[in-house]
């Protein structure tokens, strides 16, 4: 008797959760379509494309002439092409690594300067770097997703991000995989996809970098990153980094066909 | 970079539809950055809606309200081609503004 009252409360409870957690998303949706264009990422969008062509560091140049992989100063579509191998720098670069070597190259600035706040902190309006991330994105709206992998260095990097994702450690012994690799599952009133599968991966990499509601700033694919290791509970990611690049080559490629809609709008 | 406002004003019939979007941090006062210090508060007191010079909606906000705040409001009387304005003032006496034509 006292187990079927109990039992048939935990179910309600269930039932409760469930139909709480689809009105939750079902408000997220109807605010998402209320926003329609109206997403505050325009504003970033503006403040990127003056940053990108101000003057700046001991050269006093501006990075109107950094090759994002299609050529000096070519935008459009740039960013779908990423991360991809760079001659010039010998190595499989993101965005956020490609614009740390043009600012270094172009503009004679220091890796210090640079990683001193790549990321906004509580109570910033936004960084040069999620700035430039928003501007050169939104150049590639629309444009399939489609890192090479023609060259050694770049499946060496696929093959990495790959192993990084399965790979447990920390206090909880946990692997992105641990959160993402079931569709339909959710952490908190998340719902997280199955970034090992191609609807999963196109979903989230389409939609980054993202103008976040809760935290009133445009958060940039490395940062996604930087803060899912946190969640992992593993030491901070560093911006443009082997691991960094890793993790994003084996979501991009996952990823790759699918349409890119970024900045996109997250909770 | 207070001040800018995108705004779209747009007939639908017998009414008209204006949405504004805000570039403002909206800060409560109540907030630490990371090294602990109080973030002081700046926010939208005042916002005015105007159709050709004559107020269509006023309103007192506050701390309450997101950052980078959304505003979309209907009213009667409107044509294509009539100028629409929203202003807003803070509580720093920060102003912003953004006019359109109703399409
Ligand atoms: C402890 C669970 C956990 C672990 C481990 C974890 N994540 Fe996440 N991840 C989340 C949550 C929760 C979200 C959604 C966050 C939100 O909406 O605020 C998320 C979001 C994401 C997103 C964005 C999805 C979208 O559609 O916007 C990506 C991409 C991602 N994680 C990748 C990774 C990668 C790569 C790793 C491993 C380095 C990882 N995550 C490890 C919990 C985790």
């Amino acid at each position: 008797m006292g187990m079927t009252i109990i039992k048939s409360f935990t179910f309600t409870m269930s039932v409760l959760t469930a139909m709480i957690v689809q009105a939750q998303e079902g408000i997220f949706d109807e605010y998402r379509e209320m926003m329609g264009d109206d997403n505050p990422a325009v504003f970033v969008i503006d403040e990127g494309e003056e940053y990108w062509f101000a003057p700046a560091g001991p050269k006093q140049a501006t990075l109107a002439e950094c090759d994002l992989g299609l050529g000096p100063g070519v935008l459009e579509g740039a960013y779908a092409y990423l991360p991809r191998y760079f001659e010039d720098a010998g190595r499989v670069m993101d965005l956020e690594a490609r614009l740390e070597f043009c600012m270094v190259e172009l503009q004679g600035r220091s890796r210090e300067d640079i990683h001193a706040k790549p990321y906004s902190l509580r109570g910033d309006q936004g960084t040069e770097m999620e700035a430039l991330a928003a501007f050169i994105v939104d150049q590639s709206s629309a444009v399939a997703v489609s890192p090479s992998q023609d060259r050694p260095e770049e499946r060496a990097m696929y093959a990495l991000g790959e192993e990084l994702f399965y790979y447990r450690a920390g206090p909880h012994d946990f692997s992105c995989a641990t959160c993402h690799e079931q569709a339909g599952m959710r952490i908190r009133l998340q719902d997280l996809a199955n970034l090992d599968s191609h609807e999963g991966a196109a979903g989230a990499y389409t939609s980054w970098p993202a103008y976040r509601i809760s935290e009133g700033v445009v958060r940039t694919m490395g940062w996604r990153m930087r803060d899912c290791l946190r969640q992992q509970r593993l030491p901070e990611l560093v911006m443009g980094s082997p691991a960094s690049v890793a993790l994003q080559t084996y979501l991009a490629v996952n990823a790759a066909g699918a349409e890119l809609a970024a900045p996109g709008l997250k909770r | 970079m207070a001040g800018k406002i995108r705004i779209r004003a747009q007939q639908q019939g017998d009414y008209t539809e204006v949405k504004a979007l805000m570039r403002h941090p909206m800060e409560t006062g109540l907030r630490k950055d990371q090294a602990g210090e109080p973030i002081p508060a700046h926010f939208i007191e005042e916002v005015t809606v105007t159709h050709k010079g004559n107020v269509v909606m006023h309103a007192y906000w506050g701390a309450a309200v997101s950052a980078n705040p959304f505003l979309g409001i209907q009213f009667e009387g409107g044509a294509p081609g009539d100028e629409v304005a929203v202003v807003w003032t803070d509580n720093k006496g920060e102003t912003g503004e953004g006019t359109t034509k109703i399409r």
